[in-house]
């Protein structure tokens, strides 16, 4: 009865063992990425709880990224830019990369024209989102479904 | 500095929209990499960059590790009148570049 136990014991304290080095594995191995819920998350912590329509945003992004080390992303909106009826801000989101901010633009009337462009890089095939904040508060919304053959963040170590 | 590539028209009619490109030379380390012995290599980015018109802040970007290396950041203005548009770009372990370029406004 004393072996049974001992070895009862010894099994399960093996594989609790077993199951903590393979949780810690699995761990380790999982890539640094956000997923599309962090994303709606850091997306909530920029917008709150405003309503988020589609339209007046036009995000553009190459339909297949060859090198997702330099991505040209341009975002234009819809708008005046007067006084009384301007874009505000301009946030850009990822599913996929490690963390899912990707910029966040601030402008105002001065600007003359809601246009602006960067480049970024893109993790994976994925879709990115841009958002903007009009000045009357609404904000506005376009994604972008992109396919990345070469990701960025996966190149080799960085010698020593 | 000569790190910072600005190009702005030195000339503008008033009212003019004028369209302002900037590029930084920067690594903009993600922190999300390791090196060949496999330690992270901390990161090291380009938080904020702003840009101000005669003192007045037009633009502002906040930048994160998804920005590519060399910050690439291309807005617009209305050329109001004449005077001096400066650059800041602030970051990591103490970054700080500043560069100004004139415009006469006709």
């Amino acid at each position: 009865m004393q072996r049974l136990s001992s070895r009862r014991q010894f099994l399960a304290v093996a594989g609790g063992v077993a199951a903590g080095l393979g949780l810690g594995a699995v761990m380790a191995i999982r890539p640094a990425r956000a997923t599309p819920a962090e994303m709606q998350e850091a997306i909530r912590k920029v917008v709150g709880s405003a309503r988020i329509t589609p339209g007046k945003v036009t995000l553009e992004l190459p339909p297949l990224i060859e090198n997702g080390n330099a991505v040209p992303l341009t975002v234009s909106v819809d708008s005046p830019m007067t006084e009384a009826d301007h874009v505000r801000a301009v946030h850009v989101f990822t599913e996929k990369n490690p963390q899912p901010n990707v910029v966040g633009f601030y402008l105002g009337p001065r600007a003359g024209r809601a246009r602006v462009a960067t480049r970024v890089r893109l993790a994976d095939s994925q879709t990115v989102v841009a958002i903007c904040q009009l000045s009357d508060g609404t904000f506005w919304s376009d994604s972008a479904d992109v396919v990345v053959t070469l990701a960025a963040c996966l190149e080799g170590g960085v010698g020593i | 500095m000569a790190s910072a590539l600005i190009n702005v028209p030195p000339r503008a009619k008033r009212g003019e929209i004028i369209e302002i490109k900037t590029l930084i030379s920067h690594a903009m380390e993600t922190g999300y990499r390791r090196t060949q012995l496999g330690a992270p290599v901390p990161r090291d980015i380009i938080r904020l960059f702003v840009c101000t018109y005669n003192g007045t802040e037009i633009f502002r970007a906040e930048l994160h590790p998804a920005i590519a290396a060399n910050p690439f950041i291309v807005f617009s203005t209305v050329a109001i009148e004449s005077g001096t548009i400066q650059f800041q770009w602030t970051g990591d372990n103490g970054f700080s570049v500043t560069e100004s370029v004139r415009l006469t406004v006709d």
